[in-house]
């Protein structure tokens, strides 16, 4: 169906962000090359422009790092809270103050849309900074014992899908109770967390309590196994999170994961249609699907599988997906060639599995890594993209009869991270949340997030919480 | 002494509510610390764990659908049976433990006063760890705690009957299942603890108690794809090392060997070691696309 209005482009202006032709390693205040002299080149994925040139962290870099940090956190953690407070409140004004420049960069970098960068990253970002300012000077009233401690030096490696989101949730925790960080981010999207580190300077953070140190996995690597990290956080892929988690066995190091996730949208059949068909597109197009929470199952109760397939697909005609500074745009580019060859592959075993494809009509660019939003019908409990996380543009739907049948197959995954539920009917909404084994619930909306509201899975989905008050005990002795 | 000959007992496992020996036939000497022999406790082997895990999954869902309320006055009801047989465990402690008389007799007043504490917070827990988050938004949600499955528990070593109540009482006090390895040495208060908890209302398979060489049944356990917690204290420090590697392998939670001095009234730590925290959503106000609204 041809759109019988096409829309103007109507792109975001670039100018507002000033990308350097090459940026280095931040570490104890300063901006450095890496030990061994190698870099890496980020690009941007809707374009395969060179953004720029990042300095490429190894394992002697860790280790300045770690000591730079060490050597702030006597300092930092004997601060009174409130003054700890008033440096993360000062840093949450400046990414507000910043956000327009910061939500282009994250786009250009990321590939994600700027409507998101704008209108979720950047907000939620602004937000969580906020929210752990607060907490800075009432830790004795946050219910883990009067005066508890920070646990010291935090190694932090975060992931490519929402580079300054993720940043923020694992920063902001770890000041607010007292340590001090080196933080990883992902050597497909560096630039977020470099501009991190020139705010830190802005609000006049002291030396070393923010390292930041862009990079492979080897370097996540060596800082998670650094005898000198007190405290290991990873948010990434269930693999990795079980590798982490060996390196971590036998020593005292306090660790949390946020690992992958394979979450089921229930719909019944009492469910306002319109607003489910909503909920499905938010749950597994938002960030063309590279979520961990993303809703890639849909579980569609039979008698109405037709009715709502009609209308998902009519609604899917109407995403748009283009350059990603286009303010109308829907769906960016995936975020790395990488990531799109592993969609394409499992998108291939879908079919060759039996499973049903369909797209809609959809032009992709001819530079960039591009997927269409992408419907598998037919699928099994049994199918490879049922099971694997794809974490792309696409959704697979199973059917239920029962609201039991609906449960046993939510569950029916290694994963326990997020789960939705559609139907107009309270008690089932909170006899089916009662029964999925998933740490986050979204009925009758999905995909929602906000600093006060812990966050994080069941199973092998991770361990920990994020958000809340329950993410302060990831930064705590207790 | 009269010259009647007394009855001994033959000790055996707990599993899935039922008492029976080990699948491998083997039996172990257990003595007091004077090397004398009280009785043969069974040599659990991996086969044993593993049934041990069916029982303690099939347990699951009741278990951890009852209400609090309910496991409340379950809990309690333990207590209660434990306190009819004060003399009974005053002994095995006393022979397990070199304990005297009266030492011992303490210890069981403390353990049976720990499972009373633990009692109580089935219906509190939740209201200490969970709550309503002032999201900024049209939404309500709602942070509840709930059990995280199937729990392995090495028992403490040293202390092998307050220790072992103030492991396993928390792990079922919130809902999970158990799946206990008694103190290796020391192992006859715990299965004797089992026929207590057989009479005493707990559901069959809730907590099973496996007796023999700690490290043989932990590993198995340890690595075990449908046991989704391992409490490590009774783990020397090698042992509780190869454990949390095995663990990974299906991201156990773990909590790590630490000193205890179980003769302190614990913290809740042990409660939430074991907890997942589930946020659930609703929107209070406009549906969204739609612009509609209640």
């Amino acid at each position: 169906m041809a759109p019988v209005f096409a829309y103007a482009p109507a792109p975001e202006s670039r100018a507002i962000v000033d990308i350097a032709p090459s940026y280095g390693l931040f570490i104890d205040g300063e901006f450095t090359e890496a030990a061994e002299g190698r870099v890496f080149k980020t690009v941007s994925p809707a374009t395969e422009e060179v953004l720029s040139e990042i300095a490429q962290a190894g394992s002697e870099d860790v280790d300045r790092a770690v000591k730079a940090a060490r050597r702030a956190f006597e300092k930092w953690s004997a601060l009174p809270g409130a003054e700890r407070a008033k440096y993360l409140f000062r840093i949450a004004r400046i990414i507000q103050e910043r956000s327009r420049e910061l939500a282009v960069l994250e786009t250009l970098d990321n590939g994600k849309p700027i409507k998101e960068t704008r209108d979720a990253d950047l907000p939620l970002v602004a937000a969580h900074f906020f929210y752990y300012a607060g907490w800075a000077d009432k830790l004795d009233h946050a219910g883990f014992g009067a005066n508890p401690m920070p646990l010291g030096v935090a190694g932090q490696v975060i992931p490519w899908n929402f580079p300054l989101l993720m940043l923020a949730w694992k920063i902001a925790p770890a000041l607010a109770t007292g340590n001090t960080v080196v933080l990883k981010p992902a050597e497909t999207t560096p630039l977020s967390a470099l501009f991190f580190a020139d705010i830190c300077r802005q609000a006049g953070l002291p030396r070393g309590v923010v390292n930041i140190l862009p990079g492979y996995g080897d370097a996540g690597a060596a800082l998670i196994a650094h005898p000198d990290v007190n405290k290991v956080a990873f948010t990434g892929s269930t693999a990795v999170g079980k590798e982490i988690a060996r390196t971590v066995a036998g020593t005292r190091k306090k660790v949390t994961l946020e690992l992958g996730g394979k979450g089921a949208n229930i719909v019944f059949d009492d469910a306002p249609i319109d607003q489910a068909v909503e909920g499905i597109v938010n749950g597994i197009f938002f960030n063309q699907g590279q979520v961990c929470c993303a809703g890639s199952r849909l579980l569609v109760q039979e008698s109405i599988q037709e009715e709502l397939l009609e209308s998902l697909k009519r609604r899917l005609s109407t995403l748009r997906l283009g350059d990603p500074l286009d303010k109308n745009t829907d769906i960016g580019a995936i975020n790395s060639e990488e990531q799109l060859t592993r969609i394409t592959s499992l998108v291939e075993q879908g079919e060759a599995e039996g499973a049903e494809r369909w797209s809609p009509a959809c032009e992709l660019p001819e530079s960039g890594y591009w997927f269409a939003p992408t419907l598998f019908t037919n699928v099994t409990q049994a199918h490879r993209i049922a099971r694997d996380e794809i974490f792309g543009p696409v959704l697979s739907v199973l059917t239920f009869r029962t609201p039991d049948e609906a449960v046993a197959k939510a569950n029916n995954t290694p994963y326990g991270l997020s789960a939705g539920i559609w139907t107009e009917k309270g008690s089932r909404i909170l006899a089916v949340a009662n029964k999925l084994r998933a740490g986050v619930v979204w009925s009758n909306t999905f995909n929602k997030f906000d600093p006060t509201s812990p966050f994080g899975g069941y199973k092998e989905s991770g361990f920990g919480r994020e958000g809340g008050r329950h993410g302060l005990e990831a930064y705590l002795d207790v | 002494m009269s010259d009647r000959l007394n009855v001994l007992k033959t000790y055996k496992l707990y599993v899935g509510g039922k008492f029976p020996r080990s699948e491998s036939g083997r039996v172990y000497e257990v003595t007091d610390s004077k090397g004398k022999w009280l009785a043969n406790a069974p040599l659990s082997s991996r086969k044993d764990a593993r049934d041990a895990v069916v029982a303690a999954r099939k347990a699951f869902g009741g278990w951890s659908g009852a209400t609090a309320y309910n496991r409340g006055q379950v809990l309690y009801r333990v207590a209660e049976m434990l306190e009819g047989r004060r003399d009974q465990f005053t002994r095995e402690v006393a022979e397990a433990e070199a304990l005297s008389k009266s030492k011992s007799a303490a210890v069981v007043d403390a353990t049976i006063d720990r499972w009373v504490w633990y009692a109580g917070w089935t219906d509190k827990i939740a209201q200490v760890v969970g709550g309503g988050n002032p999201v900024a938004g049209p939404f309500f949600n709602l942070s509840s705690p709930e059990p995280t499955g199937v729990v392995a528990v090495l028992a403490p070593q040293e202390s092998s009957f307050l220790g072992l109540v103030s492991v396993l009482a928390p792990v079922i006090a919130t809902g999970n299942t158990a799946v206990v390895v008694a103190s290796e040495n020391a192992p006859l208060p715990a299965l004797s603890l089992a026929e207590v908890l057989a009479t005493s209302d707990v559901p069959g398979g809730v907590v099973n108690v496996l007796s023999g060489r700690t490290a043989e049944i932990a590993t198995p356990l340890a690595s075990h794809q449908d046991v989704n917690a391992i409490d490590l204290a009774g783990a020397d420090e090698v042992l509780a090392k190869e454990l949390e590697i095995a663990a990974a392998d299906n991201l156990k939670r773990v909590l790590r060997p630490q000193p205890v001095d179980y003769a302190e009234t614990p913290g809740i730590d042990r409660l939430t070691a074991f907890l997942e925290t589930k946020t659930v959503w609703h929107p209070t106000g406009s549906l969204g696309a739609s612009g509609s609204s209640y």
